[in-house]
């Protein structure tokens, strides 16, 4: 099947205003005979849940927790993106346009990211009216911050809690609809398989979790919207429950899933600490507005941190390497975050890294207190301040900005970060692939729809911070509810789906096939075992940079684990109650599955671009030595793959991008 | 370090509850006391038994899934945090510690350790929302000022993580705090204004009728709330409440 991105004609202005004055509509009466399953309610699936319920159409969402409000969006801290341009520092919506398509390495299609830039400013003007407690200056008007990759600040926030914040509007949308009954909510519910009917998505299979009952849900259209696939990597910033199956068992009747290995590894998160870490904590990129990141410049330095000989407070300036702004100096301490992951990995290869395992950074905010402490007694007319003084006074404004991060890091590592520098290190926080969507939204299963993190759109190969909230509630508030009025609308005669045909039989019996093969296999290693070695293969040979060697190997290490996965693995307990570890099983078979196919990928891709560096693809010399070298020539597309059983038989469907209104250059932050 | 645990297992919902023995060793004090769990169940795993069932996500302090009562506290000894952020270097090498789901008529135990804290959501479904379409047709963020001081205020009180631990360190099992965090957000703003009447009204009836019971200022909810939500929002919603009631 040859891929059709159905972008609308016309110029970029003018696509998204054209298209929604030319579809097809739903009149009210109709929407009233119409259900949608809404899979997954963070910020994406939780706005289009309420969104398409105030509309009028009957609404069923799914998510595993026991509310909707803890879905992983809920751990967003630094910020949301909008072209408002309060600041009047030269924003617009094509400026944000041009950013983001820059940031993800011209490799997302154009005409999604101009929509995304073009609703951004109704994000905040929403959210607002919702009671979205935003951070505002004295004057009472919203702030703004700025974040990696951009010159301009566009940045809305609300403290270290954006993601907190915006979820709880939509969830506060959710349970308007919810007491009117036109969502029905269930929690603790996962789906396990979608129900094709006559080549259109009218279903779903689900399990639910506290009394191990399969059920049949039956709609007009399945809307997944279900997060990324980052604990592939078994250690990244995700919730532990994260997981790819609703996206995976998509791919399996049809969705092609498009751009696996785009991966992103946040640069500043806390570092690893031992074996039985079982997850990772993120760092707000936003300390990157006030924090400088360095290590020593002398390996004597290095070496005396570790042994504890020296604290890197005893460090004087020139002994200090702040590798991004020496390396970057246009953007420094914020340019993208690839670049600065891979800015510290190449740090701590070299040897430089601060703590015993030879995998951190450091995160300083010295001079952050100084530069605000000065402002401070300046503002309070306080002559000749002590130097105990402006920190003082600029320790209390960084706390007011960061408190809870803050916080966060000295509950975890034990040490006070406003007396010694931060450690962080880079770690898998979101991923940019997922399943393919047309402008619609709509997988290549018609009436399957995919928003948020889970489909690959309009990223490309890295994201712009404060970019995954905007994307997220653009997708649910407002494009899917346009685009998918336009499908329904010729559903208004269907009528109610049953659910007692042959084709739920079947999609039922698979999935409780799958679950008594589990209950009954009797293996002798746990699920976490085989979930830990696969994420050992990803770091290591698919992680923050990749070559064909590894790649190839990575393929064949990852085919093994899952065959002796099915062969042994061992699940405790019975398939009708609450079973946390028959639930794990079924994510990790399916990441088994995704692995392989996200390092066949990579092997594909031959070279580096955003999140995926191929090491066998950088430039050797001039001003841009080491850096990532694109190939725009052979790969400008989207690479969407078709399931074909084993995944190494995936087929590859090419999407070729083109560039219209934006040139394609060389990513320069320097 | 080396403990032991003693754990409530229940079967479901229906079956009797009892607490169980169990040894874990070789923990380091950076663990999480969820790692400390991870490992206790990969314990119980490896030896065919099944392992504890308890609620968890984000690992970070923020979903508000997590929900142990440890050793007579709700997310155990450290203050300011959610027990996937308690760490086990605030426990001694030979501690027996005490873990149990938290316990209140309102939050019924699934199992094992894993609490019903439905009654949350459907007072929130009472009206702990803004009556605005999302369909984007509102007016520029930037027409209503908000004093930075009203908005930080709400922002204190919308911090709440909904995990349930003021209920289950009250003696009443009083769930004011909670409820008084979710109408104070909107009580602090002025968006919030038009819908205030009925909102209070609604939300405390809801309340009342799960089963939770009074708030009589012992303050113990302040104390254990992991996100430091403050009292004054409990004295805020009785305001709010009595001047609805006045106007009828």
């Amino acid at each position: 099947m040859a891929l059709d991105s159905k972008v609308p004609k016309g110029s970029i202005k003018d696509k998204w205003t054209d298209y929604k004055n030319h579809i097809d509509l739903v009149n009210p009466a109709n929407k009233r005979h119409i259900d949608v399953i809404v899979v997954g309610t963070g910020l994406a699936g939780g706005s289009a849940a309420a969104t398409l319920a105030e509309l009028g159409y009957n609404v069923k969402a799914f998510a595993y927790q026991d509310s909707p409000r803890r879905a992983h969006s809920i751990a967003a801290q630094g910020g949301i993106n909008a072209a408002k341009n309060y600041q009047g520092d030269g924003d617009s919506t094509y400026r944000l346009f041009y950013d983001t398509v820059k940031g993800g390495d011209y490799r997302s299609r154009e005409a999604n990211v101009y929509r995304l830039a073009e609703v951004s400013a109704n994000i905040i003007d929403q959210c607002v009216a919702q009671g979205v407690p935003f951070a505002r200056d004295y004057g009472g008007l919203l702030d703004n911050r700025s974040f990696g990759g951009v010159l301009v600040s566009r940045t809305f926030y609300a403290k270290g809690q954006t993601g907190q914040q915006l979820l709880l509007g939509a969830y506060s949308a959710m349970n308007r609809q919810i007491a009117r009954g036109k969502i029905e909510m269930f929690n603790r519910h996962e789906m396990l398989d979608v129900v094709i009917v006559d080549g259109k998505a009218r279903g779903i299979i689900a399990r639910n979790l506290i009394t191990g009952e399969i059920e049949r849900h039956s709609a007009h259209a399945v809307v997944v919207g279900s997060g990324g696939y980052g604990n592939v990597y078994f250690l990244s910033t995700n919730a532990m429950g994260s997981n790819a199956t609703a996206a995976w068992k998509i791919h399996k009747k049809g969705a092609y899933f498009a751009n696996p290995c785009y991966t992103q590894i946040h640069p500043t998160c806390i570092p690893r600490s031992g074996d039985y870490q079982s997850k990772l904590t993120l760092m707000s990129e936003s300390l990157r507005n006030d924090g400088r990141i360095w290590v020593p410049k002398n390996m004597e330095d290095v070496m005396a941190i570790r042994e504890g000989r020296k604290k890197p407070t005893d460090l004087s300036e020139d002994e200090r390497d702040y590798y991004l702004e020496r390396r970057y100096p246009a953007f420094g301490n914020l340019v993208p975050r690839d670049v600065a992951s891979r800015a510290a990995k190449e740090r701590c290869d070299a040897g430089y890294g601060v703590n015993a395992t030879g995998e951190a950074v450091y995160l300083d905010f010295a001079s952050a207190f100084e530069r605000y402490g000065r402002e401070q007694a300046k503002i309070h007319n306080i002559t000749n301040p002590s130097d105990e003084k402006i920190y003082e006074l600029g320790q209390a404004i960084v706390e007011a900005k960061y408190g809870n991060l803050f916080q966060m890091y000295e509950k975890i590592i034990d040490q006070n970060p406003y007396k010694t520098p931060m450690m962080i290190y880079p770690a898998v926080h979101y991923t940019m692939g997922g399943v393919w969507v047309d402008y619609n939204l709509m997988t290549t299963i018609p009436g399957c729809y995919c928003i948020g993190e889970a489909n690959f759109s309009d990223h490309g190969a890295n994201r712009l911070g404060a970019s995954a909230l905007m994307q997220g509630l653009a997708d649910g508030y407002f494009v899917l509810p346009y685009t998918i009025g336009d499908y329904l609308s010729d559903d208004i005669r269907t009528g109610k789906i049953p659910t007692d045909t042959k084709e739920f039989d079947e999609a039922e019996k698979e999935v409780s096939d799958r679950i008594n093969f589990f209950v009954n296999n009797k293996g002798t290693k746990s699920v976490d075992y085989f979930h830990k070695k696969l994420g050992k293969v990803m770091w290591d040979k698919a992680g923050m940079s990749r070559n064909a060697e590894g790649l190839i190997e990575a393929m064949a290490e990852i085919k093994a684990i899952r065959e002796e996965f099915w062969k042994d693995v061992s699940v405790p307990g019975t398939a009708d109650e609450m079973n946390p570890e028959l639930e794990k099983a079924g994510r990790v078979a399916d990441f088994l599955e995704l692995g392989e196919l996200f390092a066949k990928d990579a092997l594909m891709r031959e070279e580096s671009c955003g999140g995926h560096f191929r090491e066998e693809s950088a430039e050797l010399d001039g001003p841009q030595k080491g850096e990532a070298k694109r190939n725009d020539e052979d790969f400008a597309f989207v690479a969407a793959w078709e399931y074909k059983g084993e995944p190494a038989n995936a087929v590859l469907h090419k999407e070729e991008l083109e560039f219209k209104d934006i040139e394609l250059k060389q990513r320069s932050y320097k | 370090m080396n403990l032991t645990l003693k754990i409530w297992r229940q079967k479901d919902s229906k079956a009797k509850g009892q607490m169980v023995d169990y040894k874990v060793t070789d923990i380091s004090e950076h663990m999480s006391f969820l790692e400390m769990m991870d490992v206790l169940n990969e314990q119980l795993v490896n030896s065919g038994e099944e392992p504890v069932a308890f609620d968890h996500d984000c690992r970070e302090g923020i979903c508000g899934m997590c929900s142990m009562y440890i050793n007579g506290e709700a997310h155990g000894p450290d203050r300011g945090v959610t027990t996937c952020q308690l760490h086990m270097r605030m426990f001694n090498d030979g501690d027996t510690i005490t873990i149990e789901p938290f316990r209140a008529a309102a939050f019924p135990v699934i199992k094992d350790l894993v609490v019903d804290r439905m009654a949350f959501e459907r007072i929130q479904q009472a009206g702990g929302y803004i009556s605005v379409n999302t369909s984007g047709n509102t007016q520029d963020a930037n027409s209503i000022p908000i004093s930075k001081h009203a908005a930080d205020e709400a922002m204190d009180a919308a911090t709440c993580i909904g995990c349930g631990a003021c209920v289950a360190s009250c003696k009443n099992s009083s769930a004011m705090l909670f409820v008084g965090a979710k109408v104070s957000q909107y009580a602090l703003l002025p968006q919030g204004q038009v819908e205030a009447v009925d909102r209070v009204k609604n939300m405390v009836a809801q309340m009342d009728l799960e089963g939770f019971g009074n708030c009589t200022n012992t303050g113990a909810c302040e104390v254990e709330c992991p996100k430091g939500i403050s009292l004054e929002n409990i004295a805020r919603m009785n305001r709010e409440y009595l001047s609805a009631t006045l106007k009828g």
